[in-house]
């Protein structure tokens, strides 16, 4: 058998690709957290619920309608981003004006809720989602065997965050969004309705939550807490990156997701812990982050 | 064009605007003097919608604003340039010349701006806050000529900016009414004012203490002098 550093290349490309599933996560999460802080200001906490939600929908329209994979990747980001904006249009909207604390108060509090919700109508161990019949299998590389479904949540949520980071950064509706995350009054003073802008921004950013909830639905399963653990390493990574800043978080997204599988191979006892010291190293050397810029 | 009645502003609870009243006919140049805090920038504000509360009739072409929000009255033409310019850091030249959006026929095309404005073709890729204060300047007057607004509301425009800038602006806002656009500017710079404005309104306190025609200038230039405290 092959070794790296002494390390079985079996477990080290093992690791590299645990890793970048999970750093496809992370971008994907941290990505819809940039965006929405971006324009609303609001660190939305309810991000992992949201999340935890679109692994339900898919579940719910598998298991109750016979709804497979492919039309669940389209309909719950819609159904949930929808389910965004009615909270942003109903609550978050009188917050904009009032510190971050409040938003951030607000969205943790709905967090909670809606995990407790799902925990008591489901329990906290899990419901299995299968993996598409096109995505089964998986080819052998010679250096390691890569599963199709792995493979394929790579590639997508790597399309979906450049295709974000393209509308965002290169086209006339990302100048909108980018020029009134600057300055809502004077965009909105141009003639551009803002505030369905950012009602849209919201729901734009959930939706990217409830994506990620069904592609992870086959890897771990449909789970109301899997969004409470994850969200607060992907806080990290937005902390990482920077807030606010589109690349940076997928950048650090996917960047730390294969630190963390690395860290697993080199050293297991740190992998819980490797990513909140690249966040304390990352704040005492740049505070605004790695992509970010002093306000 | 724009003809305003009554028209109380407030921020948060400080009462700024206490019932002003003027028009601007259409084709007119016309300035607002008056001190600093007097309202002068709380009242294009105003017009355009941009203060927390507004009392009063603001009609535009015979058309109510009062009620509306500010991206309903940008879509009637008005368009507002601010003081600080609001030029976006995070979108270049070119992405900051076409933000407005088109809100009616009739803007200029872009070639026309690249001709007022000649160094910004130059600069197009450059990041919209590292030109100069000048070109920042024109960059900001320039992006609402695309807009179509017939009634363009300048706020100090000159304001900081080296004497051969201050020219340039001066003839550009010449040649804007010469092509028919109706401008309400608020000019400290009273020599600037001097060379483009039909009348001046005098405000003081949230109110328009007296108005002067360019005509009779000369007569009252005492009373202004007065006014502004120079």
């Amino acid at each position: 058998m092959t070794e790296i550093f002494g390390i079985p290349t079996q477990a080290l490309f093992g690791q590299l690709l645990i890793g970048l599933i999970n750093g496809s996560f992370y971008a994907l999460l941290s990505l819809g957290l940039a965006v929405i802080f971006g324009l609303l200001n609001i660190i939305n906490f309810t991000h992992g619920a949201q999340y935890m939600m679109g692994a339900f929908v898919a579940w719910f329209l598998l298991n109750k309608t016979g709804i497979g994979y492919w039309w669940a990747l389209v309909i719950a980001p819609i159904a949930v981003g929808i389910f965004g904006v009615i909270i942003e249009r109903t609550m978050l909207k009188q917050l904009y004006k009032l510190d971050h604390l409040y938003g951030l108060l607000l969205t943790f509090g709905l967090a909670l809720i809606i995990q407790g919700l799902f925990r008591n109508e489901y329990g906290s161990s899990g419901l299995p989602y299968s993996i598409p019949s096109q995505l089964t299998g998986g080819q052998n590389l010679g250096f390691m065997f890569l599963p199709n479904y792995r493979a394929w949540v790579i590639v997508f949520s790597l399309a979906v965050c450049l295709s974000t980071w393209f509308v965002i950064e290169k086209t006339k509706l990302g100048s909108y969004l980018r020029a009134a995350t600057e300055n809502p009054e004077l965009v909105r003073a141009f003639g551009i309705n803002v505030p369905r802008m950012i009602t849209l921004t919201y729901g734009f950013g959930v939706g990217l939550a409830a994506l990620a909830g069904v592609m992870a639905a086959p890897i771990y399963s449909v789970n109301p807490l899997m969004g409470e653990n994850l969200i607060i390493v992907v806080f990290a990574v937005v902390v990482i990156g920077g807030m606010g800043s589109i690349m940076g978080s997928i950048v650090t997204g996917f960047g730390l997701g294969i630190i963390e599988g690395l860290t697993k191979v080199f050293y297991p006892e740190a992998s819980a812990t490797v990513i909140f010291i690249v966040m304390a190293i990352v704040l005492a050397i740049r505070p605004a982050g790695l992509f970010g810029t002093q306000k | 064009m724009l003809e305003v009645r009554g028209l109380n502003a407030w921020y948060g609870e400080s009462h700024i605007l206490h019932g002003m009243d003027f028009d601007v006919a259409e084709g007119e140049v016309v300035t607002l003097l008056g001190r600093n805090g007097a309202g002068k920038t709380t009242t294009l504000k105003s017009v355009m919608g941009m203060v927390g509360r507004r009392e009063g009739a603001v009609k535009f072409q015979s058309k109510e604003l009062i009620k509306l929000p500010s991206n309903a009255i940008a879509r009637m033409g008005i368009a507002f340039c601010p003081e600080e310019r609001g030029i976006f850091s995070s979108l270049n030249v070119q992405e900051n010349l076409l933000l407005p959006p088109k809100v009616r026929d009739g803007g200029l095309d872009v070639g026309n701006i690249y001709e007022l404005f000649p160094n910004l073709r130059e600069r197009l890729k450059s990041q919209g806050t590292k030109l100069s204060g000048g070109e920042q300047q024109m960059l900001a007057i320039g992006r609402i000529l695309r807009t179509g607004a017939r009634l363009l509301m300048l706020d100090e425009p000159t304001e900081g900016l080296a004497p051969v800038i201050v020219q340039q602006i001066g003839r550009t806002i010449a040649s804007l009414k010469r092509q028919g656009f109706t401008i309400l500017l608020v000019e400290q710079n009273f020599r600037f004012a001097q060379t483009v404005a039909d009348r001046y309104y005098v405000v003081e306190h949230g109110r328009v203490v007296d108005m002067v025609a360019n005509t009779a200038l000369e007569a009252s230039m005492d009373k202004i002098h007065a006014y502004l405290g120079v």
